[in-house]
């Protein structure tokens, strides 16, 4: 814990992590203040005004409302994807450099199958064959469930380095577990390194939505950052002009990713001492 | 086997790797858009069959049956049951014609442009992605790697200045950062086009009439993919630089009293290693990696064919084009492979003592 602590002297990172907390804050705290809804209140385009902070979109709907729903969509895609890609890439990546052998072999060659196949392609042709009833959480599973790979042979490589330490030899030898040995003596070593794998992962799914959003097949029972974007585009707002209709939705994109780069680009600082100077 | 050339041994063992993980993208490409519940026939039969009797209608279904596998053709006929209905060929037989027609070029007809084969639209639409990513790429990877070597190596404030802002730059979504361009650039100022790869009143042709319109149609996409894909090879290249900097040869290097000029040269042969692998890599993602800048200015290139493709459910040529992307992505990967065994010193020293991975 005491390492995570040390992070609030680097100023990066306390940006980063302000400027996170914030959008968090406007998402959770956001319907609270605003009146969220999506029902048309005004004419279509409506521009910007004292009442519509940001303006209506192409149907008349409050774009205040939208972005907030849109923002709390993507964190729950970036944070879901963000789990289940690093809860998989984490227990395999650790659990294949532990064991070694053909577990490992594996694990191993499976990951490398799916680092090798593009995992945009993979997405697409999921999401383009579920034309109907496409979620916002089954984009989230997909994306998850094709962003775990890089994860896994990170970790995988730092704990096969951790497996011949003292620490973990004197553990079997008092005869610990293999369960035992990962939860209490390599995973701890580890910890910081998955946050900040974590953190990227959360990125990558808020990033990877607004993407396949964009290309259309986002999802279809909720509004998120990416299918604003993907309405302005498709409705002509960018070509005649409309700001409104995507700059707010861009800067907040922006503004998380940028705010979780900040987050790990400073952690590898502080945990990494080479890029200390 | 093969102990006598350890490099002969490599490059065989990559390439049969390479060819299983080829055979799984292909098994992945088909049976993911089988997922759904979608059945091709009937939404080619439905653009197409209104006002027909419905004995046209039935041979017509027939015919695309068969061209799409989905019955089992025998001799060129149909094989049918006793009532005369076709039989349905099983999932497997179906997977079996498809690599058949796969390895024969043939990547199906497409449903929207029926038709047209998939791998006509693709050919039309592969040419004007590479003119846009080629050189893309080339420029924002020499430039970018220029700028991430100097702010790993001046450090201070020229990095302090640098770093935050290609940050920045990475984590605007690259596509948004190509519509706040045609904002600017082509709407607010009227000074680029938004859309197209050329005026739309033109024929490509070699002409010159053609060829400016299409320079000045190229502009916008350029710069949406080039600020990026620099700002992304600069910070890569400061990290590795500013590793090797750490590194015990450096020191070593120092220590004995090296040139600084003789010490650069040693770091950045070995930091542009990984920079080289990224470049062989983003040459593979090429023809897929800006779909979506495709999208926003409509560039006639692959990302279009295949949006228009997505929207309309046209299944034969998504696959088609996420065929395409991935084996591009795997022979660039190969390359890689091949080539960092030449190259890496590592490598090449296990290589040579027969323990090549």
């Amino acid at each position: 814990m005491k390492q995570f602590l040390t992070l609030f002297k680097s100023p990066m990172f306390v940006i980063g992590f302000s400027l996170f907390v914030g959008t968090l804050l406007l998402a959770l705290l956001g319907p609270l203040v605003f009146n969220i809804t999506t029902e048309r209140v005004g004419v279509q385009y409506a521009p910007p005004s004292g009442k519509y902070w940001f303006g209506c979109d192409d149907l008349g709907r409050d774009y205040v409302s939208l972005l907030i729903k849109g923002l709390q969509a993507s964190l729950y895609v970036g944070f879901l994807a963000g789990i289940i890609a690093t809860t998989l890439g984490t227990l395999l990546g650790i659990y294949g450099g532990f064991k070694g052998g053909l577990v490992d072999d594996i694990i191993n060659m499976v990951t490398n199958l799916f680092i090798v196949i593009p995992s945009i392609v993979i997405i697409i042709l999921i999401s383009a064959s579920f034309s109907e009833g496409r979620s916002l959480t089954l984009i989230a599973v997909i994306i998850g469930m094709t962003a775990w790979t890089w994860s896994a042979r990170a970790v995988r490589a730092q704990s096969s380095a951790l497996k011949s330490k003292d620490h973990i030899s004197l553990a079997k030898m008092n005869g610990a577990n293999t369960f035992a040995v990962i939860t209490l003596h390599i995973l701890p070593y580890l910890a910081s390194y998955v946050f900040m794998v974590f953190i990227l992962q959360v990125a990558t799914g808020i990033l990877t939505e607004a993407a396949i959003s964009m290309i259309g097949l986002g999802p279809l029972d909720t509004v998120s950052l990416g299918t604003i974007l993907n309405q302005a585009k498709n409705n002509g707002a960018l070509s005649d002009g409309i700001w409104w209709a995507f700059l707010p939705a861009t800067v907040i994109i922006t503004m998380v990713v940028f705010a979780l780069y900040l987050i790990n680009t400073s952690a590898e600082g502080v945990f990494n001492p080479r890029l200390r100077k | 086997m093969l102990k006598q050339y350890p490099t002969l041994r490599y490059i065989l063992q990559r390439g049969g790797w390479y060819f299983i993980t080829f055979v799984v993208a292909v098994a992945i490409n088909f049976y993911l858009p089988r997922l759904g519940s979608n059945n091709p026939v009937k939404i080619i039969m439905g653009n197409t069959s209104q006002g027909l009797s419905s004995e046209a209608v039935k041979e017509k279904e027939e015919k695309y049956l068969k061209e799409f596998g989905l019955v089992k053709v025998k001799n060129g006929n149909i094989v049918r049951n006793e009532d005369g209905s076709p039989v349905k060929a099983s999932i497997l037989e179906q997977f079996i014609s498809y690599v058949g027609m796969c390895f024969k070029g043939d990547l199906g007809t497409s449903f929207q442009k029926y038709p047209k084969k998939v791998l006509d639209v693709i050919k039309e639409a592969v040419p004007w992605t590479i003119a846009l990513q080629l050189p893309t790429i080339l420029f924002g990877w020499i430039v970018g790697n220029v700028l991430g070597a100097l702010a790993a190596y001046k450090r201070g404030i020229f990095d302090k200045v640098f770093f935050p802002i290609s940050l920045l730059l990475s984590s605007l979504p690259f596509f948004v950062f190509g519509m706040l361009l045609v904002y600017q650039f082509a709407v607010v100022w009227d000074c680029f086009p938004a859309m197209g790869g050329y005026a739309g009143d033109l024929i490509p042709t070699f002409s010159w009439a053609f060829f400016s319109s299409a320079a000045y149609h190229y502009v916008l996409p350029f710069f949406s993919i080039f600020l990026i894909a620099a700002g992304g090879q600069a910070i890569g290249m400061r990290s590795m630089g500013i590793y090797e900097l750490g590194t015990d040869y450096i020191k070593y290097a120092k220590w004995l009293g090296l040139k600084e000029t003789r010490i650069i040269a040693y770091l950045f042969r070995n930091a542009m290693l990984p920079q080289l692998t990224g470049l062989a890599l983003s040459l593979g993602t090429m023809i897929g990696g800006a779909l979506i800048t495709e999208m926003i200015f409509s560039y006639p290139g692959l990302g279009m064919a295949m949006l228009t493709a997505i929207q309309n459910n046209d299944y034969p040529m998504i696959q088609g084009c996420t065929l395409l992307i991935t084996v591009c992505v795997l022979i660039a990967n190969f390359t890689v492979d091949i080539l960092i065994g030449f190259l890496d010193p590592r490598v090449k020293a296990g290589l040579q003592i027969g323990k090549g991975k």
